[in-house]
């Protein structure tokens, strides 16, 4: 069985925004990027599941849509412990045209099960993982917040609103993850970053996919008026100011 | 020249972070306040291929330069000295003196499960008549024909009583002085092997510093290191290595100590305008931050040299002599910068200033790492 | 040509965001001068989904199937499909909530329709067709153009508001053509949690983090939040100390919410906290620390111990409510 880990590289979260002096960009210089932090605690999870005693999972590979900027952090997922990856070589428009590539390396390599993370911490689309899904025919759960193994079935709980659900889905899927899939990213180890070293990175040429939409600007928020203290002793002012002044209670 | 790291190097360094930033923080004020040795941590640092990241992989080793040794080092050093104090002596004094002049066997046997992190070394060098004076050792190691008795005592010893392996320098031969020293591997579970009570230090708290006394400890010969007499030149070798390791924890406290000082400067707001805004304050901080800078490109210096296998005995005692002084000095500024709160155990600072000030006084105080500069300058 | 809008029911009621959808979706359509079409899949009455009309929807199509009772990503798709199809759709409303999130990114691909996730105000213009976004969980804004021909768009909740403008009318059913091999996800079992109140759907949030202690003293929170009628929640320290369920984890790698009125007791403020809030439209911040970064951001704030301002704050409500 072949599980694949979609991935994107992303400003590390405690990023200060600045825009380009036109507003048509973010200002990405100086950016620490980091793997996106759900793909991480998804390439955790699929690592733990092709760890357990018996598994069926013989190989896990990473891929990623994005220019070569991107290959320190896919080294970075073969250094925890991913056993391939795969680079297709385009700068994205959007999120239709990274699925669309995405699809066709899945139709070329066949995975059986395919995790993204929920949304990048950047824009915040929470696309990827259902356009992939629609691209191949695949069925996909969204909200995943654990996800097991069982013969040729997968258990996962999804969480919904005001609840959890248990489910069972067949073979080949695609789980869409979100924060608690697996407790916590893992830090690659001296040996790992070593064997990372042989594992192939495979830069796969762009199948000529189109986007549907694009950033033609940006902003920033407005800057927040300074906050009203209001002092320990005299509680009952903060009441009154959320009932009278703020009208929220 | 080339300043760039390599993708590795930021890997590693990221990795030890990560680590830091995630795990380490979470419980050392608890652990320096009762002094409690980081058990777990050294656990995750095995696992992580840190304690034997120098290591050639032949024998089980990370297989990594020493530059990212340096960036290691730092990151860690700015959460945890005293975690990072184990790591620089399994790495640097314990597992470099046996995979440079180790044999075959002793590599085997003892090395591999260093460099996996399965055994903790500890490097017995400091005796409580003999600190920075390596010549004059009391301990001795006589020779019995097919093994040593040793006996005598060692001080200030780090993970003296978690180690396994202990490398023990001892004199077997006083009439050649130093020339008649010896270094040998020594099990800790040896009969005869006794130590101390934990040291109540001011700072490095949770790491495990004891005396360690040997009482008729009987030594195979083939645990003696290199020929007869080699243990002087072992010692020193060794610990020119380990200087590198402490350089680049002292150039961690310091980094540690600007970065909460930055982060607090900015926050805190003095006279209507933030710390930062006040020249007095940002001046200071930019002293702090070209002396770390100084600090750095000297640990990596010293690195960079040993990875190409060009000397760097003097290069590492620079680095360690001026990222000690400087390490004292800016964590004594960033608490200065925090006031009151630099001076309370919540704010950090006030500990990573009690630990610079070992890295000034261990692996060769200051004025020794002065005397080494100024012989090779005056020769 | 229409716009369509998905809108979702609990337990057979529309609710306050399913309204904002349809006065979202009226403004579009009245820019656009067509009408609104709203579609709702599950058990609900023909009376409860005519108050559609009153946030400006004419018709209202109800699709109640069986096996649409639990969310299969893969059927919904195909049922709103067609529906989209029947009536020319041309722009897609939906919440972006657990649905939309799942929902949407397989009919962009199936209608081949551009999709602008977590709007949060209407079309700055029709032609080009652009909208604002969020980006970096609110700390930007995208404003993002639309090319292809038929448009999806998902609102954040709490961003456009209710709007009212009545409408006559008209619900009818449709029974969307759906084989059983459409189905392929199968419910074992589920739960509900325990709150009251929909953290994502909360007017009022009351959340706390690490200066709380210790789990024992979450008392006096829930006695605040129950007497608000609102949510509970936590910052990720908590969440990941295992004081509080992950569920109740706001913020960047959390839930992001955009309640009226949110409490933060002994919460610092990390930026990544802040990410997972700042569309709250008022913040109120108690902190010991008066260097704390969640003062920077709220409106209000006492600086203080949360255990002592807490029970004040409670008892100091139910005072101004016996008057």
């Amino acid at each position: 069985m072949k599980l694949l880990v979609c991935i994107s590289n992303v400003p590390d979260t405690t990023t200060k925004i600045k825009l380009s002096p036109d507003n048509k960009s973010v200002d990405l210089s100086g950016i620490q990027w980091v793997i996106n932090p759900w793909d991480e605690l998804a390439l955790t999870r699929a690592l733990e599941l092709k760890e357990t005693a018996g598994s069926s999972i013989e190989k896990i590979s990473v891929a990623s849509v994005g220019t070569a900027e991107l290959e320190p952090t896919l080294r970075k997922a073969l250094a925890i412990g991913a056993d391939d990856a795969f680079r297709i070589d385009l700068n994205p428009q959007d999120a239709y045209q990274v699925a669309e590539e995405l699809a066709a390396l899945v139709k070329a390599q066949s995975f059986d099960i395919i995790l993204c993370g929920i949304e990048s911490s950047d824009y915040n689309g929470a696309m990827v993982g259902g356009m992939l899904a629609e691209q191949l025919g695949y069925t996909s759960v969204s909200s995943v917040s654990s996800l097991n193994l069982d013969g040729s079935n997968v258990k996962l709980t999804r969480e919904i609103d005001g609840g959890k659900q248990n489910l069972t889905v067949s073979l080949p899927f695609l789980a869409i993850v979100q924060k608690g899939i697996a407790i916590e990213p893992r830090i690659p180890s001296m040996r790992g970053i070593m064997t990372a070293r042989t594992k192939p990175l495979t830069v796969v040429a762009a199948s000529g996919s189109s986007a549907l939409t694009a950033v033609v600007g940006n902003a920033l928020p407005t800057a927040k008026s300074a906050c009203h203290m209001v002092d320990a002793e005299n509680v009952s002012e903060l009441v009154r100011l959320l009932h009278e002044e703020a009208k929220v209670i | 020249m080339n300043f760039e790291f390599t993708e590795e190097q930021l890997m590693i360094r990221d990795a030890a972070r990560d680590f830091a930033q995630r795990d380490l923080i979470k419980d050392v004020i608890e652990r320096d306040a009762g002094s409690i040795y980081p058990t777990e941590h050294v656990k995750k640092l095995a696992e992580l291929g840190f304690l034997g990241m120098l290591v050639d992989p032949a024998y089980d080793g990370g297989g990594m330069d020493t530059v990212s040794y340096v960036l290691a080092m730092e990151e860690i050093s700015k959460v945890d000295a005293s975690v990072s104090v184990i790591m620089s002596v399994n790495n640097s004094l314990v597992c470099y003196g046996l995979q440079e002049f180790g044999s075959e066997d002793q590599k085997n046997k003892y090395l591999r499960p260093l460099a996996k992190g399965d055994k903790i070394g500890a490097f017995l060098l400091s005796e409580p008549e003999a600190g920075s004076d390596a010549t004059s050792q009391r301990t001795t190691a006589e020779d019995k024909g097919d093994h040593y008795l040793l006996n005598g005592t060692k001080n200030w010893i780090t993970n003296g009583n978690t180690a396994g392996t202990y490398l023990v320098i001892a004199q077997t031969h006083p009439e050649k002085k130093h020339k008649g020293i010896n270094c040998l591997i020594v099990d800790r579970n040896s009969p005869g092997i006794s130590v101390g009570p934990h040291e109540d230090k001011m700072g490095m708290r949770s790491s495990d510093t004891h005396s360690v006394m040997f009482n008729d400890v009987i030594v195979p010969k083939e645990n003696r290191i290199g020929e007869d007499g080699f243990g002087f030149t072992f010692a020193m070798k060794t610990l020119e290595g380990g200087r590198i390791g402490i350089a680049s924890q002292a150039l961690g406290l310091a980094s540690g100590a600007l970065e909460r000082a930055v982060k607090y400067a900015k926050e805190r707001k003095a006279f209507g305008t933030e710390l930062s805004n006040h020249q007095a304050i940002a001046f200071k901080l930019a002293d702090m931050a070209v002396k770390i800078e100084n600090a750095r490109n000297l640990c990596l210096k010293a690195a960079w040299l040993k990875d190409q296998h060009k000397p760097y005995g003097i290069a590492s005692s620079m680095a360690k002599y001026y990222a000690a002084e400087i390490a004292m000095e800016v964590t004594t500024q960033a608490v200065q910068i925090h006031g009151g709160y630099g001076y309370v155990k919540e704010y950090h600072v006030e500990r990573l200033m009690r630990e610079a000030k070992l890295t000034q006084i261990y692996e060769g105080t200051s004025e020794i790492q002065q005397i080494v500069i100024s012989r090779d300058l005056l020769k | 040509m229409s716009v369509l809008v998905y809108i979702e029911n609990r337990e057979g009621k529309l609710n306050k965001g399913a309204f904002e959808l349809v006065s979202y979706a009226s403004r579009i359509a009245k820019d656009l001068n067509t009408g609104v079409t709203a579609l709702s899949i599950g058990n609900v009455s023909e009376s409860e989904l005519s108050r559609a009309g009153q946030y400006g929807a004419s018709k209202v199509i109800s699709i109640n199937d069986g096996r649409l009772e639990t969310l299969d990503n893969k059927a919904y798709t195909i049922a709103i499909e067609q529906v989209a199809t029947a009536e020319s759709a041309t722009v897609l409303v939906m919440g972006s909530g657990f649905t939309g999130k799942a929902i949407a990114p397989r009919l962009s691909v199936r209608l081949k329709a551009g999709l602008v996730p977590f709007a949060i105000a209407a079309p700055s213009s029709y032609q080009p067709f652009v909208v604002r976004k969020k980006t970096f969980s609110g700390k930007s804004f995208s404003d993002v153009e639309v090319k292809s021909a038929v448009k999806i768009i998902t609102l954040s909740p709490n961003s456009f508001g209710l709007h009212e403008s009545p409408v006559s009318t008209a619900v009818t059913t449709f029974s969307p053509n759906l084989l059983d091999s459409d189905f392929s996800t199968r419910v074992d079992s589920s739960e509900k949690f325990s709150g009251k109140v929909l953290l994502t759907e909360a007017d009022i949030v009351v959340s706390a983090g690490r200066g709380m202690k210790g789990p024992e003293n979450w008392g006096p929170v829930e006695e605040l939040a129950e007497l608000l009628g609102a949510a509970t929640a936590c910052s990720r320290p908590v969440a990941d100390e295992g004081w509080r369920p992950h569920a109740e984890h706001v913020g960047q790698t959390g839930k992001v919410i955009a309640p009226n009125l949110y409490f933060a007791f002994g919460i610092s403020g990390a930026i990544q906290h802040v990410a997972g809030i700042s569309s709250s439209k008022v913040i109120v911040a108690v902190n010991k620390d008066p260097e704390a970064p969640i003062f920077a951001t709220a409106d209000y704030g006492i600086v203080g111990d949360v255990q002592k301002i807490l029970p004040e704050l409670i008892q100091s409500i139910k005072a101004s409510r016996s008057h």
